[in-house]
């Protein structure tokens, strides 16, 4: 499956407006900065990285670069499901102090691009024991349906994550 | 009008110190007994554009500090006085000094004005006690300038032609005079008499020229000063103002007799003088934003841009091949719209040519990043006379193969290794005089640095013909120090490699003068970081060589593929020290954890890749196991492996950029089947040996 080429519709609007793509995972529909979006793959084979932590499906090739793939129904907490040929993968690109960073994150299928004005967005409820509510940027209608904004630069900060496997509790002693 | 000059710092900053690099290679090869004119030019002229480059931007304390130092460089060049020892070495002192200033600048701090000052005063004292000639100029010079002080000058300014080509700008030169005497006491006219036709007018020459005239109580050197970077290429007419008023100057004359003759051209030379300082500073700004271009093309992501200069031949054969590409680009897009398989072959054929294509066009672009070796050896001429006269030692300095190329970054960081070893060869390694002639050898010390590549790698060999590793004492220190047992008997080349281990000063061992803050096992991690190696060849008193290996590039390796289960990753091939079947009946345990395998005489630790990288479970056996030994900060380990596979080059990639540090992998590449492989870090996964002992120890329990 060949990359798709996301067709940026510009569409009249306020300045506060912003355009979202929207994707499904398990039947819930998500939104991320359009701006935020690189490129739109199939799902392919990648590289384990060792002791990485099990959202991370290891790194692709993205024309020469490295990129690593984060599955987010595992981020999320969800049910896993197999991977199959019309799985996909946005890749997704934020800017940082120290460069820019891309990162592709696994979900079911892509769904919508809508134009959400900010203040039409409501603040997702306190959820504190869950730890992932720190993603959601916000709630959103759009059709009578839910839409969950997600932030994207929280969701590709990795760096500070802590968690536990073969020799990483000392990683500080090798940086 | 302004010109945003900051913009042009960056630039002058590198060639100033280009120029401090000429300066400084001429000065050192300079005979006081024979100076030759042709490098006290080549010292003069770069003086001149620094000064000039500093005055321009501002830097005065540079520009004052240069100017005596050229001045004194003048009366050499122009033989009203000779040439001396102490002169040299004041020299060589002012060009560290102008190195200081500019490096502070440019680092964005005030520069320290002692130092220049110092040194300042003693070439005024110098150039005080002047030579005979000398005294005659300045006895001249107050009487030129009495005449004039009372009314001042009139100055006919008639510049080159190409004088706006240069890059110098006559209204700033104006707007110093005027500065120097005041708004009020200045008069400027435009001489158009040799402004061409209007059809021949060439934008970027200067036609105009201008008549001066400075009503104030001014020197005429100070005057001069204004126009001295141009004083050569123009014509400039000083006359006291008195004088001026005869008719028998020509040039004033002519000004005054055209601008009444024609009212008209007087007219013109309003706009016609608009017109052109906006042609020189269009002129300017884009010569300067020529020169800008490859500075900030190259300009990484770092605070500091560096810039690297490519020969144009490297440019040019660069796009050659870019056209190659583009063409066997365009062949294979026109078979792929109808293809069939009768043309097969053909398509086969084109993508070889690719093939090819894309390596070729791989290679020149390494090649840019390529750079001579003389960049890091140019400093060593400086540094072995400085040393050498303080050390009272005399020695001659060999270069060979300076054209030897190497990356950029790899020239970067060899460069203090390098210092360490010449300073220890200088140090230690030779010895005094009068030992050097009681030995029966020459009493002038040689040390030789050489440099030539050697398949993949540069090799660097620092040579010196000195006393030779005093293998005694060293292997005594080390028994003292316990890192060698007192019993165990060590061959010559074993003796040599323990100056390379942690906590051997080497001052303590060879000489009372004390060693410079790093031993020689900060120079071997400094070259194991490169994916280097150093050895150490010696003879007793004939002298020793230090030889390093290093890989050409920093962006390619050479890769041993392996197999872990259903992943491939990769050993650096420098850090592989062999590679063998695993005997199991060979592992021992110890302390219950940690497997060793006894290999010939010694005992290494061993360590499973698939647990260290959690990839199996404990109780997956491997089947026929392979074991690479590694060597990394000079410990080996035994890494179990499934299979080997091949070996090939790889093009090292970042794995940090998009992700994080990952212990255990130095970055990642790409297979030639597009896939990603991770590099190993060989020196990593030696210092996680206890950790995954650890590890280890829990499956066991587990199991």
């Amino acid at each position: 499956m060949d990359a798709l080429a996301i067709e940026e519709k510009k569409e009249p609007g306020s300045s506060d407006d912003q355009q979202y793509l929207t994707f499904m995972m398990s039947d819930e529909e998500y939104g991320v900065d359009i701006l935020a979006v690189q490129e739109i793959r199939g799902w392919e084979e990648s590289t384990l990285i060792p002791n990485a932590p099990d959202y991370i499906r290891g790194v692709i090739n993205l024309r020469g670069t490295i990129v690593p793939i984060m599955d987010l129904r595992i981020r999320f907490g969800l049910k896993r499901v197999e991977y199959s040929p019309v799985t996909v993968v946005i890749i997704l690109k934020v800017e940082r102090e120290n460069g820019e960073r891309v990162m592709g994150i696994v979900v079911d299928a892509v769904s919508d691009v809508y134009t959400i004005a900010d203040a039409s967005t409501r603040k997702p409820p306190e959820l504190t024991e869950d730890k992932n509510s720190g993603f959601i940027k916000g709630l959103v209608n759009v059709n009578e349906k839910m839409v969950i904004l997600l932030d994207v630069d929280d969701l590709l900060n990795i760096s500070e994550d802590k968690y536990h496997s073969g020799f990483t509790d000392n990683q500080s002693l090798f940086n | 009008m302004s010109i945003d000059l900051s913009q042009f710092h960056q630039i002058f900053f590198e060639e100033s110190f280009e120029g401090l690099d000429v300066m400084e290679s001429q000065l050192l090869d300079l005979q006081p007994q024979e100076v030759d004119a042709e490098s006290v030019n080549t010292i003069f002229r770069a003086a001149h554009s620094i000064k000039g480059g500093a005055g321009t931007f501002g830097f005065m304390q540079v520009s004052e500090f240069t100017h005596v130092v050229e001045t004194l460089l003048d009366e050499i060049r122009s033989g009203t006085r000779s040439m001396q020892r102490n002169y040299i070495d004041l020299f060589l002192q002012s060009v560290d000094c102008l190195r200081a200033m500019l490096g502070s600048l440019q680092s964005g701090s005030e520069p320290d004005g002692e130092r220049a000052a110092t040194l300042k005063a003693s070439f005024e004292k110098i150039l005080q006690q002047s030579a005979d000639s000398d005294s005659q100029v300045t006895e001249e010079k107050p009487t030129v300038a009495d005449e004039g002080c009372s009314n001042g000058w009139r100055i006919t300014f008639r510049p080159a032609e190409d004088i706006l080509q240069t890059g110098n700008e006559p209204f700033r030169m104006f707007r110093e005079l005027q500065e120097l005497v005041g708004a009020d006491n200045l008069t400027v006219i435009p001489l158009t008499d040799n402004l061409p036709e209007f059809t021949s007018l060439h934008p970027e020459n200067c036609y105009l020229s201008w008549v001066l005239e400075v009503r104030s109580d001014v020197n005429r050197d100070d005057i001069a000063a204004v126009f001295e970077w141009v004083a050569d290429d123009c014509d400039i007419d000083y006359q006291p103002l008195s004088v001026a008023a005869a008719p028998d100057i020509p040039t004033a004359d002519t000004a005054v007799t055209e601008m009444a003759e024609s009212a008209v051209s007087t007219d013109s030379t309003e706009p016609v003088s608009a017109v052109i300082p906006d042609k020189v500073s269009e002129a300017l700004s884009a010569s300067a934003a020529q020169q800008a271009k490859p500075a900030a093309r190259t300009a990484g992501k770092s605070n500091e841009p560096s810039s690297i200069r490519v020969s144009i031949d490297k440019v040019d054969s660069l796009i050659n091949m870019v056209g190659e590409l583009v063409i066997t680009q365009s062949m294979l897009g026109q078979l792929g719209q109808d293809f069939d398989m009768s043309r097969l072959a053909r398509l086969q054929e084109g993508l070889t040519q690719l093939e090819q294509n894309t390596r070729e066009l791989q290679e020149s672009v390494m090649k840019i990043r390529m750079m001579p070796i003389s960049f890091a050896f140019s400093r060593f001429p400086r540094l072995v006379r400085d040393l050498g006269g303080q050390l009272g030692k005399q020695v001659n300095l060999v270069m060979l193969g300076e054209n030897t190329e190497l990356d950029k970054t790899v020239m970067e960081k060899i460069g203090d290794p390098l210092v360490h070893l010449v300073r220890n060869s200088l140090d230690h390694g030779l010895e005094t005089t009068e030992q050097r002639l009681a030995a029966g050898k020459p009493g002038e010390g040689t040390i030789t640095l050489n440099a030539y590549h050697q398949g993949g790698n540069i090799v660097i060999e620092v040579k010196d013909d000195g006393a030779g590793l005093n293998e005694e004492r060293i292997l005594n220190k080390a028994r003292q120090k316990g890192l060698v047992p007192e019993t165990q008997e060590l061959s010559s080349e074993e003796i040599h490699q323990l100056i390379f281990l942690p906590g051997f000063s080497t001052a303590d061992v060879v000489s009372d003068i004390s060693g410079r803050g790093v031993g020689m096992d900060v120079v071997r991690r400094n070259i194991a970081e490169l994916n280097g190696s150093i050895e150490v060849k010696s003879k007793r008193g004939k002298g020793s060589t230090f030889i390093i290996r290093l890989p050409l590039t920093l962006a390619i390796l050479d890769g041993q593929l392996v197999k872990v289960k259903d992943e491939t990753y990769i050993f650096p091939l420098v850090s592989i020290v062999e590679s063998i079947q695993l005997q199991k009946r060979s592992l021992n345990h110890v302390t219950g954890s940690q497997y060793v395998m006894k290999l010939r005489d010694e005992y290494i630790p061993i360590v499973r890749l698939d647990e260290l990288f959690n990839l199996r479970a404990s109780d997956d056996e491997f089947e026929n196991p392979m074991l690479v030994v590694v060597e990394g900060d000079n410990e080996k380990v035994g890494i179990v492996v499934d299979d080997l596979l091949g070996q090939q080059q790889v093009v090292i990639k970042s794995l940090e950029q998009n992700y994080k540090r990952v212990t255990g992998i130095s970055g990642a590449t790409i297979l030639g089947d597009g896939t990603v492989a991770l590099i190993i870090d060989v020196s990593d996964v030696g210092k996680n040996l206890d950790k995954s002992a650890k590890g280890q120890s829990r499956s066991d329990q587990a199991a």
